[in-house]
């Protein structure tokens, strides 16, 4: 007989069933960390990327390929800026966290850069937690981990993150560090993109805290990041520090409303699978046994977001058209019900929605019959 | 939005075609735009790629950077454009007409017309897409602090001639786009999504090919249809057949297509610099020229069906009548564009990485009193604009059925005659809430005096613009049986408070900005783009 298992191990079992047999976990990237932002209620996204499943690959096999992709050139830049920063053991990554955020400490004259590698993510985890552990055992002295992995409970099950860079600075504290390639333009940057790497960075400090508790002491976890970009035109790295309580209590809050994974996936069908592996007919029917909460932001942000739009187009829901759009609606719900009962073939008069419409409806004839004369 | 461009895109999801949410245009549209569709390299902050720029429809000007990491390559682009942009520019702003403008007289500090030159019209710029109007303000930011040789011969890596020019000439345009109503500068997604409403979002609109796709879908199919088409259909070499708009490239493009063909150039011009004698050199020099001319194919196929979609838009919106307000506005861009060559003319500095916070303050205030305007000409102009603000409560329509001759008690008696009116909207009036309506192009005001108890009626008195007599002018007064709309918003909006001039700035604000200096350039580093 079995030794019973541990809620826990029942959970990851049945999360790799849904994987796929021998497909490996995928960790929770920025852009699945945006979605979450964008659409923290959709239970398709929710267990999708609890259970680590690859969505691109997944909406390649469902026949609506996402239009994600990197440029390489993109790419290329990115990672030699991000190299640029981190150059010389992260002196000049250093110097601009004393800079922006511990202009009282000592100036770091030198730095300990400990070695992270580990095989798998739950291997990098430990590793990180063990030298940053390490770290506190060090005070007065700056610790830079380069690509640390933490992990992060999301609705029930971990996801692993890897923030760009994390400093221990003298006092123990530590600090997240986002490099980003977008640039510093005469000290201001693309608010949507700072508000991403805000949001971003938000989840790491989350993550780092949960590490930081099982510390004793508990050091602290700064609230404000240092976001470094390239300076104006050039490749010179400028910083600023960015507050990011907001996006943290923000983020928190998603976190603990969020559906918990175990009850999603109780409530699916015996044996479902979202291996890119099976046929398009039966992913489609898996994936269509988990709802989905579509609404236009979610094409910026999530893989299978053409699927869910042709979906949610033809069940004519109105949401497709931006979420106000169903806000001002009530209770219609469809295309075709508020289209009914503008023209007055169906809803009840006495609801203030329907009665709104047809007045705009009528206002809107009155207006376009006018124009023609 | 409101619930009626609500329904608009409803219909619009189930009529397959887009429905227009304006009757009129609300733009102004040159006979001779200049359009201007460029392309950038991926994670790079203002590195083009390459453009189509002209006003003849028929024949584009295609410039390229074939390897956009060199700097040289980046001048002699910028250098080009100039050469189509700036002649383009100076032909309009020659032609001036002779115009009046009140000025406070720095003796007297009274306000005075002058006279001034106002040039007839003004240039035109039109971009795809909102993003083509961030990288119009990027250009011109990277460009207007840069030195030519001719201004600093120490300078490192001096810009060619024009260049910081065209920098000020964008910036320009780019600052002015930002003015709500404005026409200098536009996008042409902006512009369609102003006048049709579509059967997506307000984010799928962003792309010209399905935003066009819904209001002119080909025959055959539905704008839905059509749209999904433009949105994701590959070709074989899994190549977008509907390539984005710009100034962003499709990664696919980026790393199928472009990589390799920069990568071929590059080895084309390592072999060139390479090459030993003379026939060697000019061997090679053919391969560079093939691998640059295969490059620009690739920039043109990417910018063409762009270009061709531009153009298309401005068929679909020359179309519409132009709505009575547009002029006027354009008259405000024209003062714009006149202003900033006055400054170009008398040899001012470029404009400041900073404004200093009175400019501030006051492009702030036109901004948002441009933005009332807009409000108030659009609704005047268009009546399924009316139409939305009648639905919101903020204006009403109806007929009169009542007119009662009134006197205020003054010495001199003035006629306040009471109006009522039937109506079917439901305005938020309150007690003595002062209503407009345009008569002969000009307001005239009324005040609310009551209404039904169960709606329906509203009685009015009429305050103004009935002539000097005890008797009201013939017309300015509604007759029983009129059709009238009244607004519960003003026609013509007041300017705010005078700011001080700029040097009497208060210390709270930063204090008087000073002499306006020519700002530095910024540094340059040998290798700038990694």
């Amino acid at each position: 007989m079995p030794p019973p298992r541990t809620r826990g191990t029942a959970l990851r079992h049945r999360l790799a069933e849904l994987r796929g047999p021998d497909v490996p976990a995928k960790a929770l990237d920025a852009r699945a960390l945006a979605a979450l932002a964008a659409n923290p209620g959709c239970a398709r996204r929710a267990i999708l990327d609890g259970a680590g499943v690859n969505k691109a690959a997944l909406a390649s096999a469902l026949g609506s390929p996402s239009a994600f992709g990197q440029s390489q050139f993109a790419l290329t830049r990115g990672n030699a800026f991000e190299a640029k920063v981190k150059a010389d053991g992260g002196a000049e990554l250093l110097r601009l966290v004393h800079e922006k955020l511990d202009r009282s400490a000592e100036p770091p004259a030198e730095a300990r850069v400990p070695d992270l590698t580990a095989t798998g993510p739950q291997g990098r985890t430990a590793r990180t937690a063990l030298e940053l552990r390490e770290a506190a055992a060090h005070p007065g002295a700056w610790t830079l981990l380069d690509h640390p992995m933490l992990a992060l409970d999301v609705a029930g099950s971990p996801a692993f993150l890897e923030p760009d860079a994390v400093v221990v600075h003298p006092d123990g504290s530590w600090t997240v560090v986002e490099i980003k390639s977008f640039p510093l333009l005469d000290g201001s940057a693309d608010p949507a993109k700072v508000g991403a790497a805000a949001r971003q960075a938000a989840v790491y400090v989350l993550a780092l805290e949960e590490v930081a508790a099982r510390l004793d002491p508990s050091p602290r976890v700064r609230h404000r990041i240092l976001l470094v970009c390239p300076r104006d035109f050039s490749n010179l790295p400028a910083a600023s520090a960015v507050d990011i309580r907001k996006q943290r209590a923000v983020t928190a809050r998603q976190l603990t409303r969020l559906t918990r994974i175990e009850d999603i996936a109780e409530a699916l069908p015996e044996g479902t699978c979202f291996s890119p592996e099976l046929p398009a007919d039966e992913l489609t029917a898996a994936v269509e046994s988990v709802p989905a909460t579509y609404a236009p932001e979610c094409l910026s942000a999530c893989e299978l977001a053409f699927h869910c739009r042709a979906r949610s187009r033809e069940t004519g829901a109105v949401t497709s058209l931006g979420r106000p759009v169903r806000a001002e609606l009530g209770g219609l719900t469809t295309v075709e019900d508020v289209l009914a009962a503008a023209r007055g073939e169906a809803g009840d008069p006495a609801d203030p929605a329907v009665a709104a419409l047809r007045r705009a409806a009528a206002l809107r004839a009155e207006a376009l019959e006018a124009a023609c004369r | 939005m409101s619930l009626i461009s609500t329904l608009a895109r409803l219909e619009a999801v189930s009529t397959g075609r887009a429905q227009p949410a304006a009757t009129v245009r609300h733009r102004h549209l040159s006979d001779r735009p200049l359009v201007f569709v460029p392309l950038t390299t991926a994670g790079e902050a203002g590195a083009p790629l390459g453009a189509l720029v002209g006003t003849d429809r028929d024949a584009p000007r295609l410039l390229v950077v074939p390897q956009p990491r060199d700097r040289d390559l980046r001048f002699a682009f910028l250098a080009e454009l100039a050469d189509v942009v700036l002649p383009y520019v100076d032909a309009f702003a020659e032609v001036v007409e002779a115009a009046e403008r009140t000025e406070t007289d720095p003796e007297t500090g009274k306000r005075v017309k002058v006279e001034v030159d106002l040039c007839a019209d003004a240039p035109q710029l039109i971009v795809p897409s909102r993003g083509g109007i961030d990288l119009v303000r990027l250009l011109g930011r990277s460009m207007r602090f840069r030195r030519t040789a001719e201004q600093d011969p120490e300078a490192p890596y001096p810009a060619p001639p024009r260049v910081p020019l065209l920098g000020r000439w964008l910036t320009h345009f780019g600052e002015r786009a930002r003015v709500p109503g404005s026409s200098l500068l536009l996008a042409m997604t902006d512009v369609l999504g102003r006048h049709w409403a579509t059967g997506q979002s307000t984010l799928e609109d962003q792309h010209l090919g399905a935003l066009l796709a819904w209001i002119d879908p080909p025959e055959g199919l539905t704008g839905a249809e059509a749209a999904l088409r433009a949105e994701l259909e590959r070709d074989a070499q899994g190549q977008l057949t509907c390539p984005p708009a710009g100034p962003a490239t499709d990664p696919a493009f980026d790393n199928k297509l472009l990589a390799p063909a920069i990568e071929r150039y590059d080895r084309a011009r390592t072999a060139l610099a390479a090459a030993e004698d003379g026939l060697e050199a000019d061997d090679r020099l053919g391969a560079l020229t093939a691998a640059e001319r295969e490059i620009r194919d690739l920039v043109r196929s990417r910018t063409l069906p762009t270009w061709e979609k531009v153009w298309q838009g401005l068929d679909l919106l020359r179309e519409l009548p132009e709505g009575a307000h547009v002029e006027e506005r354009w008259t405000r861009d024209r003062w714009s564009f006149t202003g900033h060559r006055d400054r170009v003319l008398a040899g001012e500095p470029p404009q400041p990485r900073r404004d200093d916070a009175v400019t501030a303050a006051n492009k702030l205030a036109t901004r948002e009193r441009e933005q009332a305007r807009l409000e108030a000409q659009e609704a005047l102009d268009d009546l399924l604009v009316m139409a939305g603000r009648r639905l919101s409560g903020e204006a009403f329509a109806g007929e009169v059925t009542d007119v009662v001759m009134a006197y205020n008690e003054g010495k001199r008696p003035s006629p306040r005659p009471l109006v009522t009116v039937r109506t079917d909207d439901r305005p938020h009036l309150g007690e003595r809430t002062k209503v407009y309506r345009s008569l002969g192009g000009k307001p005239q005001s009324a005040e609310f005096v009551g209404a039904e108890e169960d709606g329906g009626y509203v009685v009015l008195r009429i305050l103004d613009k009935m002539g000097r007599g005890k008797e009201p002018e013939p017309g300015s007064v509604p007759e029983k049986g009129e059709r009238v709309c009244f607004t519960l918003f003003e026609h013509e909006q007041r300017g705010g408070a005078k700011l001080p001039d700029p040097e009497e700035t208060p210390w709270t604000h930063g204090g008087p900005p000073g002499e306006a200096t020519l700002e530095a350039a910024d540094p340059v580093t040998a290798e700038d783009l990694l």
